[in-house]
């Protein structure tokens, strides 16, 4: 495999070349992907706003944002700002530090498992060892900080909504790591950065979701369980539970827990794409058009295209199925707390099981399909 | 001291101090809640701890197992039976803790002692395997430790048995002792321990 853009190599020579140390030049250079990656994820949940609040109009025929900037495209800053100055009320017999660190602890692991998204072959911030583990390892703090915030809000709902909140993710993240299990299983390595080469063989024909369509299903429905999204958005239920964990928020706690399902929604939409979708592959493979156009592959501009065409092509599958869990959203109603336990427990774990199996075997039979 | 040297060891004080402090807080709080979740603190630093050791899968296992699985289900369970109650106080609190107070000590000056006595054999950096572990682990899993392995996917099965017999009634539709019909309501509601003897 080629290794591409290496833009960490490029700006550690650059910053040597005028006398620094190469310990320095490192430093200098770490919070570079890391303040990128924020800004590309806070970037990410204003457009998701954006799509979330055009989209609900079309689906209910009405028009939406339109005043602020071209289509309303500036609405959702409008929406950050009005949060940012709105008052932080703690309430009177709330507990205050829990309250403080509810969404902190919500937060946090979100941003965190960016660490291991990849945009490109050199292009995520860290290719760390355990890979897709540390998103579901990262993913399984979450429920503490809804528990923490439900519990120090001191209120009926608040502490209903945090219950639910906590029961779902626990019942779905077992199917969800399973479905990663089967996917790990057929690349025979838990980072991110491999798991999209071993799709890259033959374009879109090499894709996961041909070899894992059941384990696409599962992964992709506990995802949207785990962002708490309708059909599943049961701790939050409106008409129920007025806003669950969140009801007595305000402010820029409000926000953060805002900010954080859409980060998440966000981040599950791209490891969807990166674990079954191909992740930065283009559709045809861009060898095939290197040697097509007849141009070497570690060209220069060859080297630009393919990192420009892998950021492209990642955000745009990610959109593609941020667009349809919009879509879901504001087209299904809600499940029940028992249906949803009862689709979690008995249908989606047996499946993700029988697909892990099933795996294992056809990996044993067909080492080359099924990776070897 | 290099830059790598420094970080490493303020993290490593840090985080034992986060250790430290969270456990005293665990054991010394009179509310149960916080106590849940500053155990989940400490699930935290020690992972923080077998990062800074190289060991990133025992790290992410860590979080995933006691962080995401076990404390999560302690505090679930302390807001299940958010019950406001007032504990009868004890008459011989005072001597009780003194008595707890010196066990303690006293494991925890044998510990000192092991320490201390025991000459630790350090892998050296170069002999350090880091992102290899993953396989290292899973090799030694499949081969000379699979019984234990085993023995202990037998055990967690016979608890989750035993956890979703006691849980439904319906199991068992007689008590045991008396012969009586089991009241097949809801779990909250109070009724006999199956297996009590009804006089």
């Amino acid at each position: 495999m080629e290794s591409g853009l290496d833009l960490e190599y490029s700006f550690n020579e650059f910053l040597k070349g005028f006398g620094l140390s190469s310990e320095i030049a490192h430093i200098i250079w770490l919070p570079l992907p890391m303040l990128l990656v924020l800004v590309a994820a806070v970037v990410g949940v204003l457009v998701t706003v954006w799509l979330e609040r055009k989209i609900s109009a079309a689906a209910q025929q009405r028009i939406g944002p339109e005043y602020a900037g071209a289509l309303g495209v500036l609405q959702p800053i409008a929406d950050g700002l009005k949060l940012l100055v709105k008052e932080d009320i703690i309430p009177a017999k709330a507990d205050g530090i829990l309250f403080t660190a509810g969404p902190i602890l919500v937060l946090v692991p979100v941003i965190l498992s960016w660490l291991i998204v990849p945009f490109g072959q050199n292009l995520l911030i860290s290719n760390v060892g355990i890979g897709i583990f540390l998103w579901i390892a990262l993913s399984s703090i979450q429920p503490i900080g809804l528990l923490m915030s439900g519990y120090a809000s001191n209120n009926k709902y608040s502490l209903l909504g945090g219950l639910r909140a906590a029961a779902q993710s626990i019942s779905y993240e077992i199917p969800l790591a399973l479905s990663v299990l089967a996917i790990v299983l057929m690349t025979n390595s838990l980072s991110t950065i491999d798991i999209v080469n071993q799709q890259s063989g033959a374009g879109i024909l090499s894709w996961n979701i041909w070899r894992q369509p059941v384990g696409f299903i599962v992964f992709w429905i506990c995802a949207l369980a785990e962002c708490e999204r309708l059909p599943f958005d049961l701790p939050e239920a409106e008409e129920e539970l007025v806003a669950g964990y969140q009801t007595e928020y305000a402010g820029m706690k409000f926000a953060l827990f805002y900010l954080g399902s859409y980060i998440n929604l966000i981040l599950s939409a791209l490891l969807v794409s990166i674990l079954y979708l191909g992740g930065w592959g283009f559709p045809i493979p861009v060898e095939l058009i290197a040697k097509f156009l007849n141009l070497p592959i570690n060209a220069p501009f060859i080297e630009v295209f393919t990192a420009s065409i892998g950021i492209v092509m990642t955000v745009l599958k990610a959109y593609l199925l941020v667009f349809i869990a919009i879509l879901l959203r504001w087209t299904t109603p809600r499940v029940r707390i028992d249906q949803l336990l009862d689709l979690g427990w008995k249908f989606l774990l047996p499946i993700s099981l029988a697909n892990l199996l099933i795996t294992a075997g056809l990996k044993l039979a067909f080492p080359q399909f099924f990776g070897g | 001291m290099s830059i790598a040297v420094t970080t490493q060891f303020i993290c490593f004080t840090v985080l034992s101090i986060v250790v430290i402090i969270g456990a005293l807080g665990v054991v010394l709080l009179e509310s149960i809640v916080y106590s849940a979740f500053l155990l989940g603190g400490v699930f935290m630093s020690v992972a923080g701890l077998y990062l800074l050791l190289n060991a990133s899968f025992v790290a992410a296992a860590q979080v995933l197992v006691y962080v995401g699985a076990v404390n999560v289900l302690i505090i679930f369970a302390i807001m299940l039976v958010n019950k406001k109650e007032d504990l009868k106080p004890i008459n011989d609190i005072k001597s009780r803790r003194i008595i707890s107070t010196s066990i303690c000590l006293t494991l925890l000056s044998l510990l000192i002692r092991v320490d201390l006595t025991n000459v630790w054999s350090l892998a050296s950096p170069q002999n350090s395997i880091g992102e290899e572990s993953t396989i290292r682990i899973g090799e030694h899993l499949f081969s000379d430790y699979l019984l234990p392995f085993e023995v202990a996917s037998v055990l967690l099965l016979m608890a989750m048995i035993g956890a979703i017999v006691l849980a439904r009634r319906d199991v068992m539709s007689k008590d045991i002792s008396t012969g009586l019909p089991v009241d097949q309501e809801l779990i909250e509601k109070s009724s006999e321990p199956l297996l009590t003897n009804k006089n």
